[in-house]
């Protein structure tokens, strides 16, 4: 206990720091996946060839191992230069994220009851208003419950990410191991599961608050 | 109609196109000769990746399934909360940490890599296993006793083969994972196709990355694929697939 | 058949569902468990083939006591039909069907065999539904197959709750009727669970009315409609309980007591009946047709006469309301 205390007097702040670099990195990800993923989702929604073909695409990205993913990313990558850092990281979570949040937003949109849709659209509703008062609501909980396994998924392939220098907890883990320090690795560990943790928390809490009362059983 | 047919073939002829480029520029620069001009080595690392993901896959089967039929027994159903929360707060444990703590308690080589992929592997078989098994619907189970079958009867008759879809999912999430994985190992000294990958970073060579990082690729993705297929011929025609989510 | 003799079921938490029950089932007939939910008619049938456990009293089958016999054998003898019917998707509707025989080691052709014999009672074809699955078939087939599976093995006990409880009306009233047709070929020992009176009325040799566990009345339903033991059967039967008995009868009963009357030979719209119709379908006949009459005929169409609402009246009337040992209060 005693050598804990003082490892954790030692590196808290650097822990911390790379638990918001790890937090950024995944962040900045799953902001960009959302912006192409819930588009893209809820215009599957309208075109069934298409569905099938993207959601088996991206389902096929997904069985890619992670390390094997940024071992492809590297050479690509070198091209221009930004063969090892944040950028194939980055682009390497982005990839990732796109199954859970393509097929969860194109199920539930397609989910909606039809007599939904066509009572939104007796009310004279636009197709963009419908989408956004009558869709998207209805879909919300599992949107977010895409986005949430996307997250969770994220914050632990960014630990790999160490292994081609994007930072985060992963560092702790990569350097316990070549300096055969438990201390760094358990501590690195406890972080990943801890953030992932609040993380799922916080957006569970979102879910949970704005999914229309009506609808959230 | 057809303007989204065409669409959609479109996107899958890109995609194609995609990956053809990448293959074509990879070979232009001999990035896969390792594989030739090091064939011994290039043999025997895939030897060691399907080695390590056979054995573990196996041992977490023979122990996930039996764990998870077990909890799912009348009398056992308390013992369930337990389990569950256990093997899914290790879960949150990332793969590459798991794989490093194995090396203080069993040092370095094939067996702690074997024993950190079994570990690994055991949360998706289990949970599918288990879900399977509770989503069966309650009447069917009342119906079976009512007719007199025995438990062992209801198990293999009724409640295994309705679960079977979910089971065998499980296992297939749990081995394309561990293919992964797998490609860790070498931080523990356990050998597989990892090898050329870390070493391809450490040196900046290309050559080892694309030799190491496209056989496990397609290693996970055609594995993913055979296991789909058996899962098609092995679930029963009446026990619809649930819907995924 | 089968005796309850002070038969209580305590669940764990203190509820006492079924309390000091006492009636017999002869061999042979259908007794229908009937009263408002929660009475504990579910949990009196489940009793018997053991799924809930005995807590005091005892259930007599064929004379000997449920609880030494063995369990497994117990049930394999008693056929079990539930609300949902319990198919297993797994598994082709033949398999389905000879699960029981299956599991008692039965050869493969005398299982074809029954399989096919069961599947003409319901009117389907074992060749073409056999190799599909639950899934692939309506809801009314569904159910009857159900019940065919429970009869594979010819037990000599069926216990079926809400058999027919999830099945739109119209196809409700064909499977009753179909199964009473079954019934008269496979005359089993028969419980029950029913919430629907007409249900009840219709099958039944006898009514078990429940109310909090207890039994209120056990009775034949044309005793239970004329003669109710007390406010609660009185209540729970209705005001239209005069009409509802008008099911227990049929056109003939009518005939012989005050015959029927002469086809009108004007009426072009000419609307036949047969004569062992309820007279209840007939009365409803009458008054949705809004035909003065309607043509009774035999079995081989042969015109008997026609039957009027005036006639449906009189013998309520006569043979239903006016019997001496009916002495109705208020
Ligand atoms: N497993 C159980 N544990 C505790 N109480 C139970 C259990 N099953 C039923 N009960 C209670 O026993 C009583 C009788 O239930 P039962 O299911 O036999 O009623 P029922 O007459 O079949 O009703 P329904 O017409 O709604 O099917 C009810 O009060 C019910 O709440
Ligand atoms: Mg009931």
């Amino acid at each position: 206990m005693d050598k804990w205390m003082k490892f954790l007097e030692v590196n808290a702040p650097r822990i911390f720091d790379l638990a918001i670099e790890h937090t950024i990195l995944v962040g900045l990800a799953i902001l960009v996946a959302l912006m192409i993923g819930v588009p893209l989702g809820i215009y599957l929604t309208t075109n069934d060839y298409l569905a099938e073909t993207v959601l088996q695409i991206a389902s096929v990205m997904l069985t890619i191992p992670s390390i094997a993913l940024f071992g492809i990313m590297i050479p690509v990558f070198s091209i221009v230069n930004q063969g090892i850092g944040f950028v194939p990281a980055f682009v390497a979570l982005v990839l990732y994220s796109q199954l859970p949040i393509i097929r969860n937003t194109y199920t539930a949109i397609k989910n909606v009851s039809p007599e939904m849709r066509d009572a939104a659209k007796g009310l004279g509703m636009k197709t963009s208003q419908r989408l956004l008062r009558v869709e998207i609501p209805n879909a919300f909980p599992i949107i977010m419950a895409g986005i949430r396994t996307a997250v969770v998924l994220n914050i632990g392939i960014g630990v790999i990410a160490a292994y081609i220098g994007a930072g985060g907890l992963g560092v702790l883990i990569t350097q316990g191991i070549s300096r055969g320090d438990n201390y760094l690795i358990i501590s690195g560990s406890i972080a990943v599961a801890i953030l992932a943790m609040i993380a799922d928390g916080i957006l569970l809490f979102i879910q949970k608050r704005y999914t229309p009362k009506s609808i959230a059983n | 109609m057809n303007k989204k047919k065409i669409m959609s073939r479109i996107v899958s002829i890109l995609v194609y196109a995609l990956v053809a480029v990448f293959f074509i520029w990879a070979i232009s620069n001999s990035y896969f000769d390792y594989i030739f001009s090091e064939s011994g080595t290039f043999l025997h690392l895939l030897k060691q990746h399907l080695q390590l993901v056979l054995v573990s896959s196996l041992l977490a089967v023979v122990v996930a399934l039996p764990v998870g039929i077990l909890v799912t027994r009348r009398s056992f159903r308390r013992a369930e909360w337990i389990v569950s929360n256990t093997v899914n707060l290790g879960q949150t444990i990332p793969s590459l940490a798991v794989l490093a703590l194995m090396i203080s308690i069993l040092g370095i080589g094939f067996k702690t890599a074997v024993f950190a992929l079994f570990i690994y592997s055991l949360l998706p078989m289990y949970r599918n296993t288990v879900a399977g098994i509770d989503s069966i619907d309650e009447n069917l189970i009342d119906a079976a006793r009512g007719m007199g079958m025995k438990p062992i009867q209801i198990l293999f008759r009724i409640e295994l083969p309705n679960a079977s879809y979910s089971i065998l999912a499980g296992i297939r999430t749990a081995v394309v994972l561990n293919i992964g994985t797998a490609a860790l190992a070498y931080v523990v000294g356990g050998g597989g196709l990892g090898v050329w990958i870390f070493t391809g970073i450490q040196l900046f060579d290309n050559g080892y990355l694309i030799s190491g990082a496209i056989p496990v690729t397609l290693l996970a993705i055609f594995v993913d694929y055979l296991l789909r297929l058996l899962e098609r011929k092995i679930v029963p025609k009446g026990s619809k697939p649930p819907q995924e989510t | 058949m089968i005796t309850f003799d002070q038969t209580t079921k305590t669940y764990e938490g203190g509820v006492t569902a079924v309390n000091g029950v006492d009636f017999t089932v002869d061999k042979g007939n259908i007794v229908v468990l009937l009263g408002p939910s929660g009475c504990g008619k579910t949990t009196l049938l489940r009793m018997v083939n053991r799924l809930e456990t005995i807590s005091d009293g005892s259930i007599t089958i064929d004379g000997e006591d449920s609880m030494s016999l063995d369990q497994i054998a117990l049930r394999r003898k008693i056929g079990y039909v539930i609300q949902s019917n319990g198919l297993f998707p797994n598994m082709t509707i033949e398999e389905n069907v000879m699960i029981v025989p299956d599991l008692l080691g039965w050869k493969k052709k005398e299982k074809r065999e029954r399989f096919n014999k069961l599947m003409e009672m319901i009117g389907l074809s074992g060749e073409k539904f056999g190799k599909r699955y639950p899934h692939e078939l309506s809801g009314g087939q569904q159910q009857r197959i159900g019940v065919i599976r429970a009869l594979a093995a010819d037990p000599p006990v069926m216990l079926m709750d809400e058999p027919f409880g999830a099945l739109d009306p119209i196809i409700r009233e064909k499977i009753q009727d179909e199964f009473l047709q079954i019934q008269r070929e496979v005359k089993k020992t028969i419980l029950f669970v029913s919430h629907d009176i007409d249900e009840a009325i219709k099958m039944a040799d006898k009514i078990v009315l429940l109310r909090g566990g207890e039994v209120m009345q056990y009775d034949t339903p044309s005793e239970m409609l004329v003669r109710p033991k007390n406010e609660f059967v009185r209540e729970f039967f209705g005001k239209d309980r005069a009409i509802k008995s008008l099911s227990l009868h049929t056109i003939k009963d009518l005939q012989e007591v005050i015959g029927l009357v002469n086809v009108d030979e004007t009426i072009e719209d000419t609307i036949t009946i047969h004569i062992r119709h309820d007279l209840r379908n007939t009365l409803s006949m009458l008054l949705n047709q809004e035909a003065d009459q309607v043509i009774v005929v035999d079995d081989d169409d042969h015109r008997l006469g026609a039957i009027t609402i005036d006639l449906v009246q009189k013998y309520l009337h006569f043979e239903i309301k006016a019997k001496p040992t009916l002495v109705q209060k208020g």
